[in-house]
């Protein structure tokens, strides 16, 4: 029996089972809420269950880790069907790697409506293991959808003063170009349905189906926009700074931190692997987007005063390094877009984490408010300017890696875009600095600084997240060789259904 | 044996670093210290170790240790690897040993400031890094102490950050130097693309078959020239050294004089096959040298601020070193790297020194008649201001200036379409230079040490101070005697350490060469004796009398007038400026925004329209109904008569309707 229905089951389960504790308590309790203990529980055996599939025997010696498969609705065609491979489980680690935390340090201070908080968290979890393995189309829109409207509702009611504006404005754009997979999804369903007159949404049969070039093109970019929404890619990046700045702390955590990477997963499953022509056709342009964001999103960022925001638009330009990646056409950049994907989603979570605990404690996010924090609280300063420096790239952490297989790739490609991309590094040190030296190693300022330093298990979980950087950034080829994607065409598990080749 | 104590001299102080930072401000001060001054003393223990070793055993090849596969990937291996050759071991005692000076004297130096342990971090961190540059047998390794001294550079320049101009002088520091570090990040690619591989020994032997072709080979050697022009603060990045003497004294003189700027003189020394092989770039580098050893002479020879005069010497003596490298004698860069290293950190301790003496004030018209106060110090001074000019044979600057002024001499310079730059012409400059430079060090030494005293002088320069101050003015006097003139002696032993199967051409240089070098620093002595130093000083630049606003006015319009960053400033900040306005507005967002308020407005406008249509209908169809029924009570009012009169109406309307129809 597979673990994988279980994974994608458990946080649902245990955020419902948090609810429902929430709801049927009767006087007001003592913290720690019960709803946080729940949830930290469901993450624990959440862990638990994915470290038993790591080391689990692969069922095939074939790329793909772990297969599974029940019908769902057989007249359309539509299964659950769940499948794994180095990709998913990379990025379902750094999944759990940064919802630990974020549990751990952001959420158990929220006081309005805990269980429902909590519920919510990890239904946006379940989302997102669900669209990391997902490999039937239509199953994979369901779970894209549902980890939106957790999140959604996270923005709107513990978000921060101009939460409803931001909150509508990340549904709006990632629902409508949600549409647009949708209407793809059924587009390629249906081609596929007048060729073999068989309908169905499996992933591995989908991807053999023959395509005129125009059509792939088309159902490319139907598969590429709400991605690039979702990465962000410029100019429908214009959703993310509003709703990482007004999101709660750990909304922001787990926005930057992982469902960004949904956009860059969906464009190496489906925009890479089942359009290899259309999307090398399509190359050139991801390219010349993948570093207009790169230096876009530094140049917005070294203008911010705000600290989320300063590293909200820092994202866009880290993400802008994994379009350029993917679309670079080779192996390295494959695997720089991977590594960056990863670093960035532990230097910027732990970033979004420091800004969150000076917000609970300083009340203000204003750079120009805020300073001189290294006096006060030099565990806590000391942990932002480690984050910061591996957000500008330093060599030896785990963004350096990212950044220069990328690069290396790009050169190959083309040169003047590679040393455009290498400029953005240079204006990361900018904003990196500024950050900096505008709160952590800077003039005391108005804002009262807190007395207490954050406590030591705290900083404990940042330091492990540090070490990981250090990890991914000194030693990142384990992870080269356990995240590479696997191609649709080389299943071979006894997991298949028979009914895909009538 | 020696496989494990390469490794051990980074991890000593990358250890002493990481305990240091995570105790986070609880470790005493007493203890931060001596920890990271025994680390680095530790790393310099096993390079001594190392030198016996290597140079105990007969020449062969260098000891190369590959610690791990940083990245694999297909036609591209980078890895985590280690050389041990004569330049990287000269490199590595430099750092260790001059660091571990430097570190012994920062004890007493910042035992009071609260800050100790991030100093310490800083600074052993630092060491560490710059001994990862110098071991690297792969240029992406060496990229990593590359980008990790100039991290350390930022945080020490910017270490007391409650005032903001040392931390902006801090990130000045830190973004010119990567612009260039992008500048090589990008020659790098080129390279990996071009070889497959940044492995330095590899890539040396592909330049020499001929591998690369010549147009993509000379874009490297620029590329990584930029990043080193911008590491050692060359013309057009000269602005950032200066401004960096923010920071604390011991680091301005590890890293801003004795280490870190140095790295880009290591770089090429390193790959100086590669740049043989483009001489057009050579000649480049040596004329850059020239004008920077010229240009930061001069300012230095204004300047009124202590450390900053001993900055732009730096700049001006890192210009004679590029000569030297654009010359193509490299092993004359690092002879002049080394002394440079001795009698520059001996300057910029003893300026310490005196600035804590004098409370701090660091303008040397604010000094004066420091000499019977402060003996020892003035002592010490004088020493590596003699290095420092290169006074003849007694000290170790005469010696490596000297080596490379007389190859100069006899080099040519090719510019390209048969045409070539004399060495003539240089030699002639880098005099005029090295007379500049007696002049303004011994300036600053006559208006410091000599004269009528114009401040208080407090305390007492503690012994652990002066013991790096001896040490270092022993090996500033010293240090040069292992490598001499054919004409005094026939002593090689550095080049022949450095590069033992391609020594040195040593043509019988004319004496007069010799002589005219050893002349001109005394002439500059005579003059600046003349101008500032005897009884009588010709030039005393700020009047003594006046009340301090009118000296920091003077100092001020100097200083302004001799502004060297302005240049560059107007040419690159003011554009950007331009462009830091322009991005505070998100134009897709601005888009979005007013897209949205657009379509806000529209349906705010339709909502209205739609309920004014609907209460107007509304109220209408309210009137005509209440008319209507009204008029309908109106009929049925019970009375029989109308009623009849109706029917009888109606009768009459339909029979004349049948009847006309």
């Amino acid at each position: 029996m597979t673990p994988l229905p279980a994974l994608v089951l458990l946080p649902v389960l245990g955020g419902a089972i948090a609810w429902l504790a929430d709801r049927s308590r009767t006087r007001p309790e003592q913290p720690p809420p019960v709803a946080w203990l729940i949830t930290l529980i469901t993450l624990i055996l959440e862990t638990a269950l994915l470290l038993a599939e790591t080391f689990r025997q692969s069922p095939d010696p074939g790329p793909w880790l772990d297969h599974f498969s029940r019908p769902w609705i057989p007249p359309l065609g539509i299964d659950v069907r769940l499948d794994m491979d180095g990709l998913s489980l990379s990025l379902l680690w750094l999944t759990l790697i940064l919802s630990l935390p974020c549990v751990l340090l952001a959420t158990r201070q929220i006081r309005t409506r805990p269980g429902l908080f909590h519920f919510l968290f990890l239904a946006t979890i379940s989302g997102v293991t669900g669209t990391f393995l997902a490999t039937d189309l239509f199953l994979f829109f369901f779970f894209w959808e549902l980890m939106l409207v957790p999140m959604f509702v996270l923005i709107l009611i513990w978000g921060h003063e101009d939460r409803h504006r931001a909150a509508m404005k990340f549904f709006l754009f990632t629902q409508g170009s949600g549409l647009l997979l949708l209407l793809s999804i059924l587009g390629l369903a249906i081609t596929h349905f007048r060729e073999t007159g068989f309908l169905t949404f499996n992933y591995f049969t989908l991807a053999a189906t023959p395509l005129s070039p125009a059509l792939s093109m088309v159902l490319m970019l139907g598969f590429f926009i709400p991605f690039a929404v979702k990465l962000p890619v410029i100019p429908v990046h214009v959703w993310l700074p509003d709703a990482h700045t007004q999101a709660p702390t750990a909304a922001s955590v787990l926005l930057a931190g992982i469902l960004l990477k949904t956009g860059g997963y969906g464009m190496i499953r489906f925009n890479i692997m089942l359009f290899p022509e259309a999307a090398a056709h399509f190359a050139p342009v991801a390219l010349s987007l993948g570093v207009a964001g790169i230096l876009y999103g530094a140049w917005m960022s070294c203008q911010q005063n705000d600290i989320k925001r300063l590293i909200a638009y820092s994202s866009i330009s880290h993400l802008g390094f994994v379009l350029t990646g993917i679309f670079s056409g080779s192996q390295a950049g494959m695997q720089g877009a991977i590594i960056q994907m990863l670093a960035h989603g532990l230097s910027t979570g732990a970033l979004f984490l420091i800004a969150g605990s000076l917000q609970d404690r300083m009340h203000t996010r204003d750079m120009t408010r805020i300073g001189g924090l290294w006096a006060t609280m030099p565990r806590l300063s000391g942990a932002g300017v480690f984050f910061a420096v591996a957000s500008l790239g330093m060599p030896g952490l785990g963004n350096f890696a990212g950044e220069f297989l990328v690069l290396f790739a790009t050169w190959r490609v083309s040169p003047p875009l590679a040393i455009l991309a290498a400029t953005g590094l240079v204006l990361a040190a900018i904003y990196a600095l500024k950050l900096v030296n505008g709160i952590f190693l800077a003039p005391a300022a108005p804002a009262p600084s807190p007395t207490k330093d954050v406590p030591t298990p705290q900083i404990a979980i940042l330091g492990s997240l540090m070490i990981f950087l250090v990890i991914l950034g000194l030693y990142p080829r384990p992870f080269i060789a356990a995240s590479a994607p696997s191609p649709p065409s080389v299943v071979t598990g006894k997991g298949e259904p028979n009914h895909a080749h009538p | 044996m020696t496989e494990l104590l390469l490794p051990l001299t980074v991890l000593a102080p990358l250890a002493a670093a990481v305990i240091l930072f995570l105790s986070a401000g609880r470790l005493p001060a007493r203890q931060a210290g001596p920890l990271a001054t025994a680390a680095v003393g530790l790393s310099a223990i096993i390079s001594t170790l190392l030198a016996v070793i290597v140079l105990s055993a007969p020449p062969s090849a260098p000891i190369r240790i590959t610690l791990w596969n940083w990245m694999t990937l297909p036609g591209f291996p980078a890895e985590i690897a280690f050389a041990l050759d004569p330049l990287s071991l000269l490199m590595i005692l430099i750092v260790t040993i001059v660091g571990f000076l430097i570190h012994l004297y920062a004890i007493r130096y910042m035992q009071n400031d609260p800050d100790t342990a991030r100093f310490f971090g800083s600074m052993t961190l630092f060491v560490a890094a710059m001994l990862v540059l110098v071991l690297s047998s792969d240029l992406l390794c060496l990229f990593i102490g590359w980008e990790g001294v100039g991290l350390c550079s930022w945080l020490l320049i910017g270490f007391w950050y409650t005032d903001p101009a040392n931390t902006a002088a801090a990130r000045k520091a830190f973004l010119i130097t990567r612009t260039g570090d992008a500048a090589l990040l990008c020659g790098l690619l080129l390279l990996a693309t071009r070889t497959g591989t940044l492995r330095i020994d590899t890539l040396l032997q592909a330049v020499t078959s001929g591998q690369i072709p010549p147009a993509p080979l000379t874009a490297v050697a620029l590329l990584l020239l930029t990043g080193a022009l911008a590491k050692s603060a060359q013309i057009p990045f000269q602005s950032w050294l200066p401004d960096a003497m923010a920071g604390p004294t011991p680091t301005s003189a590890l890293i801003h004089a004795a280490t870190m700027v140095t790295a880009g003189i290591y770089l090429i020394a390193r790959l100086h096959v590669l740049f043989a092989a483009t001489p057009a770039v050579m000649t480049l580098m040596a004329v850059i040298g020239t004008l920077t050893l010229l240009m930061a002479a001069c300012n230095a020879l204004v300047q009124t601020d202590l450390k900053r005069i001993l900055a732009w010497s730096t700049v001006s003596q890192l210009g004679y070193m590029f000569l030297a490298l654009g010359t193509g004698i490299w092993q004359a860069a690092l002879f002049h790297l080394m002394t440079h290293a001795f009698f520059k950190a001996l300057l910029f301790l003893t300026a310490g020194a005196i600035i804590e003496r004098v409370r701090h004030e660091r303008n040397i018209f604010h000094m004066g008649g420091l000499l019977r106060a402060t003996p020892g110090l003035a002592a010490a001074f004088l020493t590596g201001a003699a290095a420092l000019a290169g006074l003849p044979l007694i000290t170790a600057g005469f010696y490596s200036k000297e080596l490379i002024l007389s190859s100069v001499w006899q080099a040519t310079f090719p510019v390209g379409g048969g045409l070539a730059l004399s060495g003539h012409v240089l030699w002639s400059l880098a005099l005029a230079g090295a007379f500049l430079t007696t002049l303004y060090i011994f300036r600053c030494f006559f208006i410091v040490f000599s004269g009528p005293p114009q401040t208080e002088i407090s305390g007492t320069t503690p012994r652990l101070m002066t013991i790096p101050l001896a040490c270092l003015s022993l090996l500033s006097l010293l240090g040069g005697i292992v490598e001499m003139p054919d004409t005094l002696a026939p002593v090689h032993l550095f080049t022949r350490m450095l590069d033992p199967s391609h020594p040195l051409p040593h043509t019988s240089d004319p004496a007069w060469l010799l002589l005219a070098g050893a002349l001109t620093p005394i002439a500059g002595l005579a003059l600046a004796w003349t101008l500032w130093g005897s009884a009588n000083p010709v030039i005393r630049e700020a009047p003594v009398p006046t009340p301090g606003a009118h000296r920091v006015l003077t100092a001020r319009t100097v200083e302004s007038r001799w502004r060297p960053g302005i240049v560059p400033d107007a040419l690159f900040l003011r554009p950007l400026r331009i462009l830091n306005r322009i991005g505070r507005y998100d134009l897709p967002d601005r888009l979005s925004d007013s897209i949205s308020r657009a379509l806000c407005r529209a349906s705010t406008l339709a909502a209205q329209t739609r309920t004014s249509l609907i209460a107007h209908l509304s109220s209408r169809t309210l009137r005509i109904t209440r008319e209507g029924s009204l008029l309908l009570g109106r009929m049925q009012n019970g009375r029989v008569r109308w009623y009849a009169a109706w029917i009888a109406t109606g009768l009459c309307a339909t029979l004349a309707a049948a009847m006309l129809a």
